[in-house]
């Protein structure tokens, strides 16, 4: 595990694409200091209205824009290079044969995966806080000042923390699912870019099919279904019926596409 | 046959990649200490038969034991004891080559942390790599990366180096050179298995042989008992036809100065030949060459055996 950081933290191409994503809000954010007025309230995606008066609040803003497309790519690309770039590298024989178990071998790579999500989401959080507090102004400068809820009621700034505490936790386990799809086609494909492309369709699809009404059957199993119903969790009171929801579909993209993902490759030929 | 315990002993060994049979009941015995020679044209299945024994394949039927316990099921205890080069090196392209004999070092088990620098020290000099430099791996050219790899294999001091092709891609300086590291690593007690498409490389190192020929072991024996005496005595002279007058009968073969002569004395011989004024520059007893043995075990024309590095 700790090797897998290492190899995943020194390749310059990680902190590229960490870096990238970070670029999106910030641009965000920028261009909302210098066009006023924003989008209308109720238009444009989450938080963004709210960011208007209250720059603290960027940092939820930017995740809602993040998450959506940038950053489950970026798990694709990450968690799909897991398998098929060692093998492509022909790193993975040698790995094997140290040996490093298989099913460790696994659940390694899937946790430096998630590291990287940690970083990356945690890198996008401070940069929109500091870009949001100095561009979009900071209307909670003593500690104790109201924020309001996307209910409209006040907020104290501890019941802030603790909600985006939950909204962030909430998007790892979105991630953690796709990161569960790219492993396992990690396994069945040949080279990283096609166990990346294998979960970016997945993800593509289950965005065109969101919405469209012949797929209805489809939407509650759909992996990209829930993802923003963190939202929810700055209502008041807490909106948990679309969270829970969400997990739960997650949970079973985890279980199935892992599950998958190990059988696989605990009795492949290592032939690369 | 000689003693000494089993390395690498495989029973009934098959491998079936779908209708293609890769490699077909192969038996192997690969002893203590020996340098064994797995010898095989292009696609015979050597390289398949190696990751049947590291456990990168997992055989169709039959057993494998190496260093004397079950593979692939005993790996965790096997595996730290082998180093080895399967189809060429591989490495990380953006670190250097120190940065990636310590990064596989720390992953699995058997990797001192507090000998690291110091045996990847050891294992960069032995292979020749002593004054790299950090540039990364992605600048190296072929033959650095074959013996950056071979360090790798050499990180634990293993007692069984599986080599599979390790001098592909090496100069003949570089051939020479892990020619040398081999027979030194050998000497030390390090089992060693090569496999490799040369036999002249085989002939020139290994004290045991085995023929792989379209999946099939059809031959393994020690190569002293393979190369064995043909019977007849091979004289060189510059006086051909004298010598071949005065031994008329006894001639089998006659060339460019050599002779190949059958007699029961060959100490008579010599005196005769001196006596009569035949310059003898050489007389020793003729031995069959592995390449006579091979062609004769295996159904492939000599084409499909390189001779030397380079015409594969
Ligand atoms: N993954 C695979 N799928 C199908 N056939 C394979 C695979 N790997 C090897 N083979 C076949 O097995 C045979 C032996 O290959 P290999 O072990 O690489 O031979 P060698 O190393 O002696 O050149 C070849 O005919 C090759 O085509
Ligand atoms: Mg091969």
């Amino acid at each position: 595990m700790a090797t897998e950081l290492s190899k995943l933290f020194r390749n310059r191409r990680t902190w590229a694409t960490i870096a990238l994503i970070d670029a999106l809000p910030t641009l965000v954010a920028v261009l909302l200091a210098l066009t006023d007025p924003g989008p209308r309230p109720g238009t444009g995606p989450a938080f963004l209205s709210a960011v208007l008066t209250d720059g603290t609040l960027f940092p939820l803003a930017a995740l809602a824009l993040v998450l959506p497309l940038f950053l489950p790519i970026a798990v694709a690309i990450t968690a799909g290079e897991a398998i098929a770039g060692e093998a492509q590298q022909g790193t993975l024989r040698y790995l094997l044969i140290r040996p490093v178990g298989r099913t460790r071998l696994l659940v390694a790579k899937l946790g430096a995966v998630m590291v990287f999500v940690v970083v990356t989401v945690l890198v996008v959080a401070v940069t929109a806080y500091v870009v949001g507090v100095l561009l979009l102004g900071d209307q909670t400068v003593t500690v104790t000042g109201p924020t309001t809820s996307v209910s409209g009621t006040a907020m104290s700034t501890p019941e802030l923390v603790g909600r985006t505490a939950l909204a962030f936790g909430y998007a790892m386990v979105c991630m953690l699912g796709v990161a569960a799809v790219a492993l396992f086609f990690s396994t069945i494909a040949q080279s990283p870019l096609g166990a990346a492309l294998g979960a970016m369709m997945l993800l593509v699809a289950s965005t065109l099919l969101l919405p469209l009404d012949a797929a209805e059957a489809l939407h509650p199993y759909l992996l990209t279904r829930h993802w923003l119903a963190f939202v929810d969790l700055f209502r008041d009171p807490i909106l948990w019926t679309d969270v829970l929801r969400g997990v739960l579909v997650q949970a079973g993209y985890i279980v199935v596409f892992l599950g998958a993902a190990w059988a696989n490759f605990l009795t492949k030929d290592i032939t690369d | 046959m000689s003693g000494g315990t089993g390395v690498v002993r495989t029973h009934g060994l098959t491998k079936r990649f779908g209708h293609v049979t890769a490699v077909d009941s192969v038996d192997l015995d690969v002893r203590e200490a020996d340098v064994y020679g797995f010898l095989g044209a292009n696609g015979s299945g050597k390289t398949t038969t190696v990751r049947m024994l590291l456990g990168l394949v997992l055989a169709t039927s039959g057993q494998i034991e190496v260093l004397g316990s079950s593979m692939p099921a005993a790996g965790r205890e096997v595996l730290p004891q082998v180093g080895a080069l399967v189809e060429g090196p591989a490495a990380y392209p953006h670190l250097s080559g120190r940065a990636n004999l310590a990064l596989i070092d720390a992953t699995g088990p058997g990797g001192d942390r507090r000998s690291r620098r110091r045996r990847i020290g050891e294992a960069l000099d032995r292979v020749g790599l002593a004054s790299i430099d950090d540039r990364a791996v992605r600048a190296y050219s072929l033959g650095m990366r074959q013996r950056l790899g071979l360090a790798a294999a050499l990180l634990r001091r293993p007692r069984l180096l599986v080599l599979d092709e390790p001098t592909n891609g090496l100069d003949p300086q570089g051939i020479n050179e892990i020619r040398t590291l081999l027979l030194e690593l050998n000497r030390e007690g390090t089992t060693v298995f090569l496999s490799s498409h040369l036999l002249g490389e085989i002939e020139q190192m290994c004290t045991r042989v085995g023929v792989l020929d379209g999946g099939r072991l059809v031959l393994q024996d020690q190569l002293s008992a393979l190369r064995g005496p043909t019977g007849r005595t091979e004289v060189h002279t510059p006086d051909v036809d004298l010598a071949r007058s005065l031994l008329d009968g006894t001639v089998e073969e006659h060339g460019d100065g050599r002779l190949l002569v059958r007699v029961p004395d060959v100490a008579e011989l010599n005196a005769r030949l001196v006596a009569q004024g035949v310059r003898v520059t050489l007389l020793a007893p003729e031995h069959r060459s592995l390449e006579e043995v091979v062609l004769e075990a295996t159904t492939s024309g000599t084409d499909r055996f390189g001779r030397e590095a380079g015409t594969p």
